[in-house]
């Protein structure tokens, strides 16, 4: 009995130890990621500060900002202008900003992008006959998944029933 | 029994579409260029060779002509080069190069090193014209008829099934501008 006790307060004791150490590489794998977190959001945030583009006023910042966001790095394909550093994605930036400053409009400069490189360029795909399944299509499968939904639960009432 | 091979269904369905989707996603690249059938992009570029000359679009019009998007640093232009060469020699028509994004001493030692497959350069360092030309990526290479209208485009490097597609289509429009 004492022999059992003394033994399970040792194997409690190396349990704990065990916890101690499983905290500890916790914390660290923690401190981890945050440290790279941090990193990657400074990093960020110098990119963003060494913009080198000036702008008048805010809403032409704001512009620039958003366009650059719908509009697709073509050599990247999965990056917008935004997110690139290729030096296309550079080119199309400077091309973006001297379009904003010349006070173009958002859809001369869009049209200005699809006349050269086509509609992939564009993030948000027009609405029209050719891309009407891609944007009803997610509608259509919800209005399916609904009437699915409603049937199951038809049924299942009339088998309680 | 049928019932529960409905998600299997489902999911062999999911699948082969999404394989299609693959297919597609590998052919988006030859979605052919918004610039096919207009008029060649308006130009002024200064040579390689001769830094002080200026070319633009309408010295190229009146016969079929080749532009060829190259730079030193673009690695599948060295892959592409023997076809190049090969077009030089071959097409009868004149093979603009389009230096893009390059710095002058390295397109010339390049091209020291390799060879110059191409009758003339354009040379568009900072990359306005390609923009006009919606070059994404280099290589590339466009077919331009005798009346100055963007015929072809072919994104990529040149290998032997291209180069007999860019000839024939060559020839054609040869024959094009002799019966005009």
């Amino acid at each position: 009995m004492n022999n059992q006790n003394s033994g399970h307060a040792i194997g409690h004791l190396m349990g704990r130890q065990v916890d101690h150490r499983q905290q500890q590489l916790f914390s660290a794998a923690f401190l981890l990621l945050l440290a790279s977190v941090l990193t990657v959001a400074s990093t960020a945030s110098l990119a963003g500060a060494i913009s080198p583009y000036e702008f008048d006023n805010t809403v032409d910042e704001a512009r620039f900002q958003s366009l650059s966001r719908e509009l697709r790095c073509t050599v990247c394909q999965n990056q917008s202008l935004a997110d690139s550093d290729a030096p296309l994605a550079q080119d199309l930036r400077r091309e973006l900003y001297e379009m904003i400053m010349d006070g173009r409009a958002d859809m001369e400069i869009r049209q200005f992008m699809v006349d050269r490189y086509g509609e992939f360029v564009l993030y948000r795909p027009p609405i029209a006959s050719h891309t009407l399944v891609l944007w009803a299509g997610p509608f259509i499968m919800l209005l399916i998944a609904i009437a699915i939904g409603l049937n199951t639960i038809k049924r299942r009432r009339q088998a309680l029933e | 029994m049928i019932r529960m091979l409905v998600p299997l269904g489902v999911f062999i369905a999911l699948v082969i579409m999404l394989v299609a989707g693959l297919d597609t996603a590998e052919q988006r690249q030859l979605v052919a260029s918004p610039l096919i059938d207009k008029p060649v992009p308006e130009f002024e570029l200064p040579g390689l060779y001769e830094p002080t000359v200026q070319r633009s679009n309408d010295d190229f019009i009146g016969q079929p002509w080749i532009l060829n998007v190259w730079g030193s640093w673009c690695w599948a232009c060295r892959v592409e080069h023997p076809f190049v060469e090969r077009l030089g020699r071959e097409a009868g028509i004149p093979l603009v190069g389009f230096n893009w994004k390059d710095e002058r001493d390295d397109a010339l030692e390049w091209i020291a090193r390799y060879g110059d497959a191409w009758t003339t350069h354009v040379v568009d360092f900072e990359g306005r014209s390609a923009i006009d030309f919606g070059v994404y990526g280099a290589p590339e290479t466009f077919l331009i008829d005798h009346r100055g209208i963007v015929r072809h485009k072919h994104i990529g490097p040149i290998d032997q099934t291209i180069f007999n597609d860019l000839m024939r289509r060559i020839m054609e429009l040869r024959s094009e501008a002799e019966a005009s």
